[in-house]
């Protein structure tokens, strides 16, 4: 098998514990969509144009409210600043690859596949064809995340609600951690940022993922000046 | 009409996000310090996530100690700690989780 072929497939292997919430919010969200009266086309479209589960929600959510579209269009905006954040992270790796290249894989960079290509990256800093592992990881999390909007469009919320699947959602971040537990600079930083989260639960645009995560990289980069670690 | 081009602008927003970065960073200009806080971001994202998502309720006010959430996140801690496995992980906060909503 060729080095290209196995990062595919490795990326695919790696994404797949982090698809148990994808699965059943994907199929949500396509429901929510059909009984807030957004239509099937619009609702699939989102998830192809928008593709981003969160931003999706949000954007919804707030024009069914009756907020103008110009605020909906920021929250879910200001909810899609992280990628910033992870965009910076693979920037260190991909930054030798053709436009096209950077083009699309920029598409396919979403929470899950940030957090197991990131890894695989740092871990596999010489090898060439390392960019297949996001696309592996990114396009299996598309395509099952456009397949399973279709299935909650068409289905409706065939998920039951008594699971609670929604729990998995945080559950999975969390498990995306589990490497830095036993870090203690990582978990001052983990620790800071969720307490700030539900400080700034309330702050308008839905800034407080961006805020809570800008203000503890603040926080360590100061910790660590002040050891002079940096 | 309208709410097409709401989507197509908040697309493009979206896009942008995600490619903004992976574009405009060169990384030879990136001095140690930035790319060892950039070592801090799924550490600084996702809590922001998780925190919200475990302990507030759906009227935004925080849960109550023994919440079914509190336990699974507690549950899922402590095997993450134990296994740093992403699947047991998930599996175990969930199974606690149903275990307190189905029985207790």
């Amino acid at each position: 098998m060729s080095k290209k072929t196995e990062n595919l497939i490795k990326g695919f292997y790696d994404v797949c514990p982090l698809l148990l919430p994808v699965v059943p919010f994907g199929i949500i969200f396509g429901a929510i969509g059909i009984e807030l009266g957004f239509g099937p086309y619009i609702t699939y479209a989102t998830s192809i144009i928008i593709f981003s589960g969160a931003s999706q929600i949000v954007f919804f959510q707030l024009l069914s409210n009756g907020a103008s579209p110009l605020i909906a269009i920021t929250s879910s905006s200001v909810v899609s600043t992280r990628h910033l954040l992870y965009g910076a992270v693979v920037a260190q790796y991909l930054s030798k690859l053709s436009l096209i290249w950077k083009l699309f894989l920029s598409y396919l960079l979403t929470d899950q596949s940030f957090a197991v290509s990131q890894d695989y990256f740092k871990k596999n800093l010489n090898d060439k064809y390392k960019h297949y592992h996001l696309l592996g990881a990114g396009l299996t999390l598309w395509t099952v995340w456009q397949v399973t909007t279709i299935i909650g469009i068409l289905l409706g919320s065939i998920v039951p609600e008594e699971l609670g699947l929604t729990f998995t959602i945080p559950l999975t971040f969390l498990a995306l951690l589990v490497n830095y537990f036993r870090k203690i600079d990582h978990l001052f930083v983990i620790f800071i940022s969720g307490l700030l989260s539900i400080i700034f639960y309330e702050a308008p645009f839905k800034s407080y993922i961006i805020l809570s995560s800008l203000f503890s990289l603040l926080a360590i980069f100061l910790f660590l000046k002040f050891k002079k670690k940096i | 009409m309208s709410i097409w081009i709401s989507i197509i602008v908040a697309g493009i927003i979206n896009y942008l996000s995600r490619l903004g970065s992976v574009l405009l960073i060169k990384p030879e200009r990136l001095n140690e310090s930035t790319k060892k806080i950039l070592g801090y971001v799924p550490s600084a994202v996702f809590p922001a996530i998780i925190f919200p998502a475990v302990f507030l309720n759906e009227t935004n006010a925080i849960v109550h100690i023994n919440d079914p959430k509190i336990i699974g996140f507690i549950v899922a801690i402590i095997i993450g700690y134990i296994t740093k496995n992403i699947i047991t992980t998930i599996i175990s906060g969930l199974i606690s989780y149903w275990i307190v909503i189905f029985i207790f």
